[in-house]
Formats: C-alpha cells, sequence, structure tokens
C-alpha cells in the first residue's frame, strides 16, 4: 500500500525539483501525443520548449516572452496575495479590461495634444479602474456577505459587453471609417507605451512587472502586512485574535489584485494592443491565476511560471507555423504541463511511503 | 541599431542562406483569427489555402497559425512567418490592420494582403468580399417567402458591414413586398451557438418566418427547422444540410480564387499593392443553390437577380434611396459610392429602430 | 415597441429549453460542491461531453448513445481532476482551470472531421393529454426528452441529498471531511465518486448543445456555457431547488432581453447584455447567498 506522510516541513530540494521533473514528464507524453498526430516528437519537443530561446531568430522570440509573460506576471502577482489570505478574485480578466478602458479613455482625451504628462495620467487611470471594479465584489463581500467568486465573475461578462460597447461607442475611431475600435494608442506618442529599448521587448509594463515581484517579495517576507496575509489564510481566528480586521484585508487584497489587473490593461493597450477593440481581452486574467499557483504563490516561483507559459505559447506559434501543428495540441500540452506540476507538488509537502494503511 | 535595421539585417542572411530554395518554392502564410474548426469565418479562408495548395502542388508551401488574438500576439506571429521565409502573408481579421501595416514596414519583401481592412502600403494589399450582393439576393427571396410579413435578421456588432447587410436585405425585400418589416437583434457575438438559437426562437415566436443571420453557426437553422414553417440562409458556409428546407439558398464567403490569383501574382513577379472588393462576379460571394422549396417564379427571378449582380448590370445600392430619417441619400439612377458603402452607418428608410452605438 | 408582440406563453416553452443546458452542468457541479469539492473545470467537461455526445450519435445514429457516450466522457475527464485533487492533493482551482484548458483542447482534435454533419434527429415528444392542456401544455409539456430528464435528475438530487443516506454521507464530507473521516466513512472515494458524477452531467449539457440546441459540432461551441453553470450553483446557495429557479432566471433574462430587442425596446443592447450578470449579482446581494459547505476547496489527507 502507498501511502502519503506529511512532512514537517515542506522539502526544499523537491520545491526546486518538481518543476523540472514536471517538465520532463510534460515533454514525455507530449512526444507521444506529437507521434500520435504523424509529427517527429524530437523535432517537436525541441520547437516548443528550445526554439524560442536558442533558435536562429532567438533574438526575436526572447524580447517576446517578456511582452507576453509580463501581464501574466502583474496580473497573478496581485491575486497571490488575496490567494494566500483565502479571498477568491478570479474576476482580474474584467478588472483588466476596465483599467485597459479607463487608461485609454484618458489618453484618447487628450488627443491630438502632446504632453509627457499624459501617460503617468493614464497609468493612474488604469490602476484606478482596475481598482474601482474589483472593490465591486470587495464591498459587497464586506458589506452584504456576498461571495466574492460569483461576483468577480460576472463582472468579467459585464466588463466584456462594456469593452464591446466602448470600441463601437465612446471610444470609436472617429477618423476609423465606422470600424469598431479606438484610435491606436502606440502611436500617438505621448500615451505610447513603447519599448525603452528598441529590439529589448522592455516596456513599462515589464518594468512595472520585475517591480511588483520585487516589492511582493519584500510585502511577504518582511512586512507586517504579509504576516498578516498568510495568518489568515491559514488560520482566520488566529489572525483576529492578531488584530488583523478581516474586512480590511478583504478591500485591501481585491484592491492590490484590481490595480494591478488594471495596470496590466493599460500597459497592453497602450503598448503591444495598441487600441481599444472588441476582442481586446485574450484570458490573460485567467491565465494569470493558473501563473499564480503555479508559481506557488510565491513572487520569484510566479515570475518563473510565467515566463514558461509565455514559452510555451510563444513556442506553440512557432510549432504550429513550422510543423502544422493544430492549436488544439498545444492546448493539450499546456494542460498536460499544469497538470504534472500541479500533481508533482505533492511531493515538496508529503513523503511517499510504502506499508499497510493504519485504521484510524 | 533599432529594431527594423536588425530586421531588415536578418532578412537579408535569411534570404542569402535560403536564396536558392526560395527559388522553387513560394510560401504563404494564413494568419486565423478563429480556430480552423469554426465551421465559419476562419473554415472558409482556411479552405481558400487548401484550395491553394492543391492548386500549386509542391510549387507553393502553405503555413498557418489558427486562434490568433488581435494585438501583440498577430504582430508576433507575422513576424516570425515572415523570418522563416515567408513570401505572401494573408491575415484574415479586420483587427490585424495595424499590426499588418508596422510588420508590412519592417519587411518591405514579403507582401502581405489584409482581409477587411483600408490601411495600405507599398507590399500591403486590401481584399474584401461584397457580401451585401448576396444579401440583395436573400431579401429578394425572403421578401416574397414570408407569409407574415416579418422578417427576423439576427446581427452579430453594429459595424458597417453588417448595418451594409441589412439595408441590402431590407431593399429587396421592400421592393418585392412594400409591407415587409424587419426585426433586428444585435447579438454581440460573432459565435456563440446557445445564443443564437435563442435569437432566433425569439423571432419566430414574435411571428418572423424567415431568419437571415449575420452570426456564423448552424443554430438558427435548426431552430428554423424545429419551427417547422420558416425559411432561412447558410450564412458564410452552404450550410446545405439543412437544405432543401428551411435552407433555401446561402451566402457562401470563397476565397479561394483571389488566394490562387494572388499566389501566382507573386510566382509571376507582379504583384502590386492592390484593393479588392470583390462581389458575386469574380466569385468571392457565393450564392448557394436556391432549392426548390423556394416557388418557380421566385427562384427564376432570384436567379435573374444573381445574374444582373454578377455582369456588373446592377448595383446592389441604385437610387433612388432615402436615410432611414427620410432624408435624401441616393437620387434616382445614382449609385453608391464605395467610401459611403464601406463605412455604412445608417439605415434606409423604413427600417425602424436605431442602431446601438 | 411593441411589446404585445411578445408571447409570454412561448416565452416561457422557449425558456425551459434555454436553460436545460446550464442546468445540467450546474446540478452536477452542485453535487460536487456539496461533497466539498470545487471543479472550475465544467467548461472543459461540457465541451468534451457536447463532442463525445456528437461523436457517439453520428457513429451510431441515436442520440440516446450519443448522450450515455457524454456522459462518459464527461466522467472520464472529471477523473483527471479527481485523481490530481483527491490522490495528489493539487490545488483545486488552478487544476480546474487546467482541465478547461485540456478540454478545449482535447475536443477540438476529437472533432476533427466532424464539421459540417448534422446530427441524428432528435425530435421533441409531444405528450397526450398533458401537452393538450392550455397554457401549461405548450409551456411544460411539448419539449425534447432532454428537458425531462435534466428535471428528473433535479428531482433525484434533491430527494438524494435529503432523504438518502448516501446523501448525508455526501453532505457530512463536504461540511466537515476530518469528521467524516473520524467516523469512518471514506472521504476520497465519495469525492471521486461526486467529481464523476459532475463530469458527467456536465458532458450531458455538453451534448445537449451539439445535438438539440445547435446541433452541431464546432470548436468552442459551449461558449461559456460551463461558466454560467458555475455561477448558478453558487447563486442557488448549493440547493437543487433554487437551482432550478436559477437557471430559468439566467435563461430568462437572456431570452427576455432579445424579445426586448426584437420589440424594438429602446435600449441599449449592450446593457440588456449585461443585464443577465447584473441581475444575478443583484439577486445575491438581496438573498444574501448561504453559506458553503464547510470543506469547499480544501485538500483532504487522512493524517491519521
Amino acid at each position: 500500500m502507498i501511502m502519503l506522510e506529511k512532512r514537517p516541513q515542506p522539502s526544499r530540494g523537491w520545491i526546486f525539483a518538481t518543476p523540472v521533473v514536471a517538465v520532463l514528464m510534460t515533454m514525455f507524453f507530449g512526444a507521444l501525443l506529437f507521434a500520435a498526430l504523424g509529427q517527429d516528437p524530437l523535432v517537436t519537443i525541441r520547437t516548443i520548449f528550445l526554439d524560442p530561446l536558442f533558435s536562429e531568430f532567438a533574438w526575436f522570440y526572447r524580447p517576446q516572452l517578456l511582452i507576453k509573460g509580463a501581464p501574466l506576471v502583474l496580473i497573478a502577482i496581485g491575486l497571490s496575495f488575496g490567494f494566500r489570505a483565502g479571498i477568491w478574485n478570479i474576476g482580474a480578466e474584467g478588472q483588466y479590461i476596465v483599467g485597459a478602458i479607463c487608461g485609454a479613455a484618458v489618453g484618447l482625451a487628450f488627443y491630438p495634444m502632446e504632453s509627457f504628462i499624459i501617460f503617468p495620467l493614464m497609468i493612474i487611470a488604469g490602476a484606478i479602474g482596475g481598482l474601482m471594479w474589483a472593490m465591486i465584489p470587495g464591498v459587497l463581500r464586506v458589506r452584504f456577505g456576498t461571495n466574492e467568486i460569483l461576483v468577480s465573475l460576472m463582472l468579467v461578462y459585464v466588463a466584456e459587453q462594456l469593452l464591446a460597447s466602448m470600441a463601437l461607442g465612446a471610444l470609436r475611431n472617429p477618423d476609423g471609417m465606422g470600424f469598431p475600435g479606438s484610435r491606436n494608442l502606440s502611436q500617438y506618442d505621448s500615451a505610447a507605451n513603447l519599448e525603452i529599448i528598441a529590439g529589448s521587448g522592455m516596456h513599462w509594463g515589464v518594468v512595472t512587472a520585475f517591480i511588483a515581484v520585487i516589492l511582493a517579495y519584500i510585502a511577504l517576507s518582511r512586512h507586517i502586512f504579509g504576516f498578516n496575509v498568510r495568518l489568515s489564510g491559514q488560520s482566520p481566528r488566529a489572525a483576529r485574535f492578531a488584530g488583523v480586521n478581516p474586512g480590511k484585508l478583504i478591500l485591501i487584497c481585491m484592491g492590490i489584485s484590481g490595480a494591478l489587473a488594471g495596470l496590466a490593461g493599460l500597459f497592453e493597450v497602450a503598448g503591444p494592443a495598441g487600441q481599444i477593440s472588441i476582442d481586446f481581452n485574450v484570458g490573460y486574467g485567467f491565465t494569470a491565476i493558473i501563473v499564480a499557483f503555479l508559481g506557488r504563490l510565491h513572487p520569484v516561483g510566479i515570475l518563473l511560471a510565467g515566463g514558461l507559459m509565455a514559452l510555451t505559447y510563444i513556442g506553440g506559434e512557432i510549432a504550429q507555423s513550422n510543423l502544422g501543428l493544430p492549436i488544439a495540441a498545444i492546448q493539450i500540452l499546456q494542460g498536460m504541463l499544469l497538470f504534472f506540476l500541479l500533481a508533482v507538488d505533492v511531493l515538496t509537502n508529503y513523503r511517499i511511503k510504502f506499508g499497510r494503511e493504519r485504521t484510524a | 541599431m533599432t529594431m527594423k535595421t536588425i530586421l531588415a539585417g536578418a532578412t537579408l542572411a535569411l534570404g542569402l542562406a535560403t536564396g536558392a530554395a526560395a527559388q522553387d518554392t513560394t510560401t504563404v502564410g494564413f494568419v486565423y483569427v478563429g480556430p480552423i474548426g469554426d465551421g465559419g469565418w476562419t473554415y472558409e479562408h482556411n479552405k481558400g489555402r487548401l484550395a491553394v495548395e492543391e492548386h500549386f502542388g509542391d510549387a507553393v508551401e502553405t503555413v498557418f497559425v489558427e486562434s490568433v488574438p488581435e494585438g501583440a500576439d498577430a504582430e508576433r506571429v507575422m513576424t516570425q512567418m515572415a523570418l522563416q521565409g515567408a513570401d505572401l502573408i494573408f491575415t484574415t481579421s479586420f483587427g490585424y490592420m495595424d499590426q499588418t501595416i508596422a510588420v508590412a514596414e519592417k519587411f518591405p519583401d514579403v507582401r502581405f494582403e489584409h482581409a477587411t481592412g483600408y490601411k495600405r502600403a507599398d507590399n500591403v494589399s486590401t481584399y474584401s468580399a461584397r457580401f451585401y450582393e448576396g444579401r440583395a439576393v436573400q431579401g429578394h427571396i425572403a421578401g416574397q417567402m414570408t407569409e407574415s410579413n416579418i422578417i427576423g435578421y439576427i446581427a452579430s456588432f453594429p459595424i458597417p458591414e453588417v448595418i451594409r447587410g441589412i439595408n441590402s436585405a431590407y431593399l429587396h425585400a421592400q421592393e418585392v413586398n412594400p409591407d415587409v418589416e424587419f426585426k433586428i437583434i444585435w447579438a454581440y457575438t460573432w459565435f456563440d451557438p446557445a445564443k443564437e438559437a435563442e435569437a432566433a426562437n425569439v423571432l419566430i415566436e414574435q411571428g418572423a418566418d424567415v431568419i437571415l443571420q449575420h452570426t456564423d453557426s448552424t443554430a438558427p437553422q435548426a431552430a428554423a427547422q424545429a419551427a417547422g414553417n420558416v425559411v432561412t440562409f447558410g450564412q458564410a458556409s452552404d450550410m446545405s444540410e439543412f437544405a432543401p428546407f428551411p435552407r433555401v439558398s446561402s451566402i457562401i464567403d470563397d476565397w479561394a480564387p483571389y488566394y490562387i490569383a494572388r499566389t501566382q501574382a507573386v510566382i509571376d513577379g507582379t504583384w502590386e499593392s492592390t484593393d479588392t472588393w470583390d462581389g458575386i462576379g469574380p466569385g468571392m460571394v457565393g450564392i448557394g443553390e436556391i432549392t426548390d422549396a423556394v416557388p418557380a417564379d421566385i427562384k427564376a427571378s432570384a436567379e435573374d437577380l444573381v445574374e444582373r449582380l454578377r455582369t456588373g448590370e446592377y448595383h446592389a445600392f441604385t437610387g433612388p434611396i432615402n436615410k432611414q430619417d427620410g432624408s435624401a441619400w441616393l437620387a434616382d439612377g445614382e449609385i453608391a459610392d464605395d467610401g459611403t458603402l464601406a463605412g455604412m452607418d445608417f439605415y434606409v428608410e423604413g427600417l425602424t429602430g436605431d442602431i446601438p452605438q | 415597441m411593441d411589446l404585445s408582440s411578445i408571447n409570454p406563453i412561448l416565452l416561457l416553452a422557449s425558456l425551459m429549453v434555454a436553460a436545460t443546458p446550464i442546468m445540467l452542468a450546474a446540478i452536477g457541479e452542485l453535487v460536487v460542491e456539496r461533497a466539498g469539492v470545487l471543479n472550475l473545470g465544467v467548461e472543459g467537461m461540457t465541451i468534451t461531453g457536447a463532442v463525445c455526445g456528437f461523436v457517439v450519435a453520428v457513429a451510431t445514429s441515436s442520440p440516446w448513445l450519443g448522450f450515455l457516450g457524454a456522459a462518459i466522457g464527461g466522467a472520464v475527464l472529471s477523473l483527471i481532476f479527481g485523481i490530481l485533487t483527491q490522490l495528489f492533493l493539487s490545488n483545486q482551482v488552478a487544476t480546474g482551470l487546467a482541465l478547461t484548458l485540456f478540454g478545449l483542447g482535447l475536443s477540438a482534435l476529437m472533432g476533427q472531421g466532424y464539421i459540417g454533419i448534422k446530427a441524428p434527429e432528435f425530435p421533441d415528444w409531444y405528450i397526450p393529454l398533458l401537452g393538450d392542456i392550455p397554457v401549461i401544455g405548450p409551456i411544460v409539456f411539448q419539449h425534447d426528452p432532454m428537458v425531462y430528464v435534466g428535471l428528473a435528475i433535479v428531482a433525484g438530487v434533491w430527494a438524494f441529498l435529503k432523504y438518502s443516506r448516501a446523501g448525508l454521507i455526501l453532505r457530512a464530507v463536504g461540511e466537515n471531511h476530518e469528521a467524516a473521516h473520524a467516523l469512518g466513512y471514506h472521504v476520497v472515494r465519495v469525492r471521486m465518486l461526486a467529481i464523476m458524477f459532475g463530469g458527467a452531467c456536465a458532458g450531458l449539457g455538453g451534448a445537449y448543445l451539439s445535438l438539440v440546441r445547435v446541433p452541431q459540432w464546432t470548436e468552442g461551441m459551449t461558449a461559456g456555457a460551463g461558466w454560467i453553470a458555475l455561477a448558478i450553483v453558487v447563486f442557488a446557495s448549493w440547493r437543487p431547488g433554487r437551482l432550478l429557479l436559477g437557471a430559468y432566471l439566467f435563461g430568462g433574462v437572456t431570452v427576455l432581453q432579445l424579445n426586448l430587442q426584437a420589440a424594438g425596446a429602446a435600449i441599449g443592447v449592450e446593457y440588456l447584455s449585461m443585464a443577465p450578470y447584473l441581475a444575478t449579482i443583484a439577486v445575491l446581494v438581496i438573498m444574501r447567498a448561504g453559506r458553503a459547505p464547510g470543506s469547499l476547496g480544501q485538500s483532504f489527507h487522512a493524517s491519521r
């Protein structure tokens, strides 16, 4: 009989070994899948996992990893606080959309004026937009005890309708021949979130993501706020005795995650995406939830997890166009990667024992 | 060194490295906004790609990436295709417009074709289909097939393409049946079968006995079939599995002739930046078979309309036409200019309700 | 605006059909959550059920076998979630989201070659006598059989949870798994069965879309039905009776907004489209959502 025995302390060795084991297992089972689809398994695995980093055109793909990974990391960092404290904001996608709308609206309001003040104002508007959107489930939870999982999820759909309405109405490009979508902010100098060093992929969103990782690390390990968050997650009763106000903690955690998601939306709309359009959102808010858990809710882990997710996206695109692999196969591979990462995590906290089951 | 020069240098290096191979085969890339299994928009573009492969055989290699979100992802996929040696890239969604222009600027030797947009460059063409010609045929049949005089219309988003279709269908329905009334539902989605089914049911319940749809799923067809006595038309693909009734005809997106012609132009070295807006004539808009569920005289007059549209003898927007508020738009015999059509944001006289803003 | 063109009888009748897929998926998830497990992978199981049902129905020309195949397909997929969360103690939120991603890819691969094919016919039942009752007849008794199967499952779950011993054990496991374990119940076994039941129901909901509602296979065709099912469970405060209400309310607001549009109501379409979600939030606040099962979302490991 195989049994699990809880370790007194999480195993440090396994913390670092599990992701490697999971990636290797994904490569193995992915190779089987690709062979079944009639592809050369080794070439496919190499294309997805290594080509973005080491191929002939890696100089182009490496910066793209930053562009693709930054919004995931930024949102996931925000979510990790709430998840640690047992506050479930799964509506980051909606906060991302509203942040983008608010930020873009501020930028477009100034068009065509040029001023250095416009971009900072947009950043503030984006953060506030996401924050306010997250405050709705936050306040309803504190005031009425309404379930924040559901409300934040519902507000994603509301935000999507709002986005369509903005792209077709208030923010529609007046010079756009009646087509939906706003002016292109990345072509409006004062509002554009361009690369700080050309060709590096480093735009302000990437910088902000790195800063968020560092600040989150400090807050969680060195600051009383991080202690309160962890305490509330592990034992709400103990937290209350320690003087933590649960309502305030909910609002702070929702606020942080909302503001960071809003910022991610703003940086995306002002730079890589360029404009508000009906299909502006591409699921970063949901993927970030997975990234947060893959990173074990730890800032450095989230950074690595975001990079890994970005790698599979970009490698998957290369595999599609070079090898003719359907996107469905990439999604299955991503799903397997997540399954394995989640499954092997058990080794960090538990020890496998062989023996007879003892009755309780 | 800027990004542009790095990329230009790389393309040059690539060109030298693979120059010999590139002369043998032409590589054509396709960027799709949906999955190729969507049964609608992307599915039809992919059929065009397969037609290119079949037509040219080994002389042409095609590559594609599906479900590419508009924005940074699209730009990356296009850049990647260009880096890997594509000679011609079709970007098949309106939302790829700015990205196509941006990538084209970095790769002056690669030709780009952007669907349904209006921005062009020396190496960027645009192409689109005059689907409103097919809508005219639908309106013509629908106006005569309806007994309740209520025609239901499932619209997607209020953009010129959709508004044009509604106007065209209404004008030609009203021409043959002055009492006809349009009930329009804006689904605010391109593809959500459950919602489309509900929209069709609602329209049928409110008395519509003809359903026109500008969304891509077959759900409205099934709803009409269940209702028994309701006429529909296929959209994007033929939807012939619902023929001969309720589906009595269809508008088919047929990109194959254009894709083959443009690929040939690249091979011949005759490719130039153009703005193509083709209708029934060149075959970009296909009219699916009109079934025998349509009475013979109506079928004959509809086929005559198709023929006149095909030859260019007749234009679907020929005056006199007034706008919804009663103001004159086109004088008697006047033909709408493409600019107004491309940006159409008003209903014609007789339609009720407002276009959502 | 001409509101008289809205026929309330037909509106209610179409409501029953519109609510069926989300109701099926939701009742399965309700049982899963009452057992203390939060599976956010409903969308993935729903679409896998949609494709499995379609493939089997086309192969056998039998919609009934299609539904059976859909239930099995959904249950098998949910088994992945069950093994990961129950045996490997992985985080349920993340595993559920990964399951959705996996299910979307798997369904697309399975469905290749089935695009543009029509499903076998699945005619409505016209129930004699009952179907002839004025008003009630057309609303309730003239639908396809799966509408009644869905209602029967909801009623069955209600009775199971309220009256059966097994239902009591399931609730005990969901409320406090430590205590249930101490009483000698097999927490993991109960939860695995609940998860598979949830997968089967989600699969049925998906097959209802691909075999009855649309009826065709296209990638991504469930278009978020699984997510709405999750919302309905919470809305229902984990009670089967309210779940019925929630499914009808959700389907109803959508049908109503489409009706208002067709009748020419001068209300912004985008705001009408938001209405079902805003209404859910409003009702949630007013009704004060009930308490979630005590162990919801927590991993269980028998330490002794």
